[in-house]
């Protein structure tokens, strides 16, 4: 790129943010409104439904494992701010220690999911069963292309790419995995509330 | 013009290009085909209305069906694909940064990815024209259940998944100007200096950002209805056929304002620049805004006050709606006081400004009783809310986005537009405009449906009102002759070889840093060849003691 924008690394005084950090508050304002509707509508149909707890019933929700899965999430994010404050204390190789848990942690998420996901069709139990496995699979299906898009986007900077503008723009390359790392405790949230009120409740 | 100390690639130039100029001319210029191709969809609908109703169906130029999906193609095609990219796509992208002296938006390669998505889901939508032995979405921009769900054809879907690169898209441009409005401004470039478009453009900004998710899972839902047979709105699943109008007009409530606020910002530097005195009540202009745009978050339910939602629920939204017109009262108001002594310079982006604040005015008085529940049970889905919100978005934000054109077009190409055609243009479409949307008014006072692909032919009650079909279709093909006028005015001007003087890039005489700050048009990637400072507020004109009559936001 050959213009420089103002506020792209540093701090703007009255703001006390650079770009990014606005931009990726932004899009988790956004963010809260989409899964906000998701959860609206979750109640709005659990609410409507005389036989939505029988279907709760028989659906046998796998919640050990989902409480596995629930560690695994929150042991991610702790990693990943582990991971931002390495390369705050210019330590590149523990970043990548830090940021490979992470990875390895959201992985395991998804294996974990993958055998959610087939238990439930291996019982019969589809989207279009009854609108409790509709509300299951969506909610938690988009909460798990968040993830993916996680993924793609912290090996992006944990493969030798990162390396690379680490040792041009360091500082630049601190404020990337702070500004993934907003957004990584985002998801991280969305399945604290999804947890509870999907499988608990 | 370019002072580029190197070699764009073509492509990287014109087509990916990461220039918020170039982008905000792809934006206007595709807008603009979006809104050539819906208003021939509409005079379709208007010759069948007109012409075909009389003379039983089998002469009828179109089926009922494709009527149908005529009409909602029209909406969806002149709010999501026209109106909108056009006054924050188009005028946001390639007027914020410059009236805030940023050398690009903040996130320039979000900035082009936000194109090619709007891009994306306009192909899509254009594409469902041409399914074989289908038609495209075919019910109602509102695509209300269960009609949307079971509607035949995959039309419907290709509208859903147009829908969603379309809220992607807005996702991005909207992030992208409030980033740019909050971090970019040059050095005292105050809250309370800003022009008042740019505010407009903050607020609307904000409104796209958070009510569009709703729709995104609303057409989430729909769309795995329909594919894979859920029932998220289907009755007899236990699903909720409200909770989708719910959904919907959560999003399509602000949709409003994001219609009209950027069109109040627009008339707002017109009318500023053309009386030579400062806006009256600017700081009141900009509060009413933001709580304009506060408010637009909690009256989506007044278009849903025959649903049989309760009257608790009625009066609450009743009673917002009430509240939210007295912001647009207060801006319109403002506006008007301004003209009140100024030596007003009638060229044609005035004329098309002035003409805005009438029309605008009386779109947003008869919506009055539609807020009302009970004047609403005899006017709902009538002509009368037809006529309605035509007046706020036809002879209002599509005559704004006029008067923006001629005035921000010497700042675009150096060249101004010709005022004799200008001129020509400006009054055929005012007297077809109002030719065209005030007899929907008579019309739906008496009852008349807004959805009959025979015109209410077979409407007893209507029958005093019918020979206004006639009347309203011959002012929408004049208005379309009158088009003819922008159309070449337009091009010509492109391609005419002399630019306005070389030395005076500001031939509107304005002070705003867009004019006084930039060469018209303006410098390659960068904008600025020095960033300026601002001193001054954004509408000092005729301040006394100077020598000129405007003075310039960065003369210290």
């Amino acid at each position: 790129m050959d213009i420089e924008i103002p506020y792209n690394v540093e701090e703007r005084k009255d703001t006390g943010l650079y770009n990014s950090k606005l931009g990726i508050w932004l899009f988790l304002a956004s963010e809260i409104m989409l899964f906000g509707a998701l959860f609206s509508t979750y109640i709005i149909l659990r609410t409507g439904d005389p036989f939505w707890m029988m279907h709760v019933k028989e659906a046998h929700l796998n919640i050990p494992l989902a409480t596995i899965n629930t560690a695994v999430l929150i042991l991610s994010s702790v990693t990943f701010v582990m991971s931002w404050v390495s390369l705050k204390l210019k330590d590149l190789s523990k970043f990548k220690f830090y940021m490979g848990i992470t990875l390895l942690c959201s992985i395991i998420f998804l294996v974990i999911k993958y055998f959610e996901y087939t238990s439930k069709f291996d019982a019969g139990h589809y989207p279009w069963t009854h609108n409790f496995y509709a509300v299951y699979f969506t909610m938690t299906g988009l909460h798990g292309l968040h993830i993916i898009g996680g993924i793609i986007v912290n090996a992006y900077f944990w493969l030798p790419v990162g390396n690379k503008m680490w040792n041009t723009e360091p500082e630049r390359f601190t404020n990337r995995i702070e500004v993934a790392g907003l957004y990584w405790h985002f998801v991280d949230l969305v399945w604290i509330f999804l947890f509870p009120s999907i499988y608990l409740l | 013009m370019s002072h580029d100390n190197h070699q764009e690639s073509f492509i990287r130039k014109y087509i990916f290009s990461i220039d918020h100029k170039w982008i905000g001319i792809q934006y206007g210029v595709t807008s603009m085909i979006f809104l050539l191709f819906g208003f021939v969809l509409m005079m379709i609908m208007r010759y069948q209305l007109a012409y075909n109703t009389n003379t039983g169906l089998e002469k009828d130029l179109i089926s009922p069906d494709m009527y149908n999906a005529l009409g909602a193609m029209h909406g969806t095609i002149m709010v999501f694909l026209g109106v909108v990219p056009m006054v924050v796509g188009a005028f946001g992208n390639y007027l914020v940064p410059l009236q805030v002296g940023a050398p690009d938006m903040a996130f320039p390669k979000l900035n082009m990815a936000s194109y090619w998505l709007y891009f994306t889901g306009g192909v899509i939508m254009l594409a469902s024209f041409f399914i074989p032995d289908a038609l495209p979405a075919h019910s109602g921009w509102t695509s209300y259940v269960p009609l949307a769900t079971l509607s035949s054809g995959p039309g419907q879907t290709f509208w859903l998944c147009g829908m969603i690169f379309l809220i992607a898209s807005s996702l991005l441009g909207s992030t992208n100007i409030i980033v740019t409005i909050f971090q970019l401004r040059v050095p005292g470039l105050t809250w309370m200096r800003l022009p008042f478009f740019i505010w407009a453009q903050l607020v609307t900004s904000f409104l796209l950002l958070l009510a569009f998710p709703p729709l995104q899972a609303a057409a989430i839902f729909q769309l795995s209805d329909r594919l894979i047979d859920t029932g998220f709105f289907n009755p007899y699943a236990g699903g909720s056929v409200l909770l989708y109008q719910h959904l919907f007009w959560f999003l399509a409530h602000p949709e409003v304002y994001v219609l009209i606020l950027p069109a109040l910002g627009i008339v707002a530097e017109v009318i500023a620049n053309n009386i030579r005195k400062p806006l009256w009540g600017y700081k009141s202009m900009v509060y009413s805004s933001v709580w304009l745009g506060f408010m637009s978050f909690i009256v989506w339910a007044h278009h849903m006050f025959l649903t049989g939602m309760g009257t608790t629920m009625s009066s609450f939204f009743m009673i917002t709606t009430m509240i939210i017109s007295i912001p647009s009262v207060v801006i319109l108001s403002a506006l008007f006081l301004s003209l009140w002594g100024g030596s007003i310079r009638f060229n044609t982006p005035m004329l098309f400004a002035l003409s805005f604040l009438p029309m605008f005015g009386i779109g947003g008085l008869t919506g009055l009783p539609l807020g009302l529940a009970t004047a609403d049970i005899h006017l709902h889905d009538t002509y009368y809310v037809i006529g309605h919100f035509h007046y706020v978005v036809a002879p209002g934000t599509i005559f704004a986005i006029f008067a923006g054109i001629y005035f921000w077009f010497p700042k675009i190409t150096g060249k101004t537009m010709n005022e004799i055609l200008g001129k020509i243009h400006f009054y055929g479409s005012f007297v077809c405009m109002n030719g065209i949307f005030m007899p929907m008014f008579l019309q739906g006072l008496t009852g008349l449906s807004r959805r009959m692909a025979n015109g209410g032919y077979d409407y007893a009650h209507a029958k005093d009102v019918l020979y206004l079909n006639e009347i309203m279709s011959i002012s929408a093909f004049l208005l379309f002759v009158f088009q003819l006028f922008f159309i070449f005015n337009f091009f010509w001007t492109i391609f005419r070889k002399k630019y306005d003087s070389e030395s005076d890039t500001n031939p509107w005489k304005a002070t705003t840093i867009e004019w006084t700050d930039t060469t018209s048009p303006p410098l390659g990637h960068g904008n600025f060849e020095v960033i300026p400072s601002v001193y001054r507020g954004a509408y000092e004109y005729s301040v006394e003691g100077h020598e000129k009559d405007y003075c310039p936001q960065t003369e210290e």
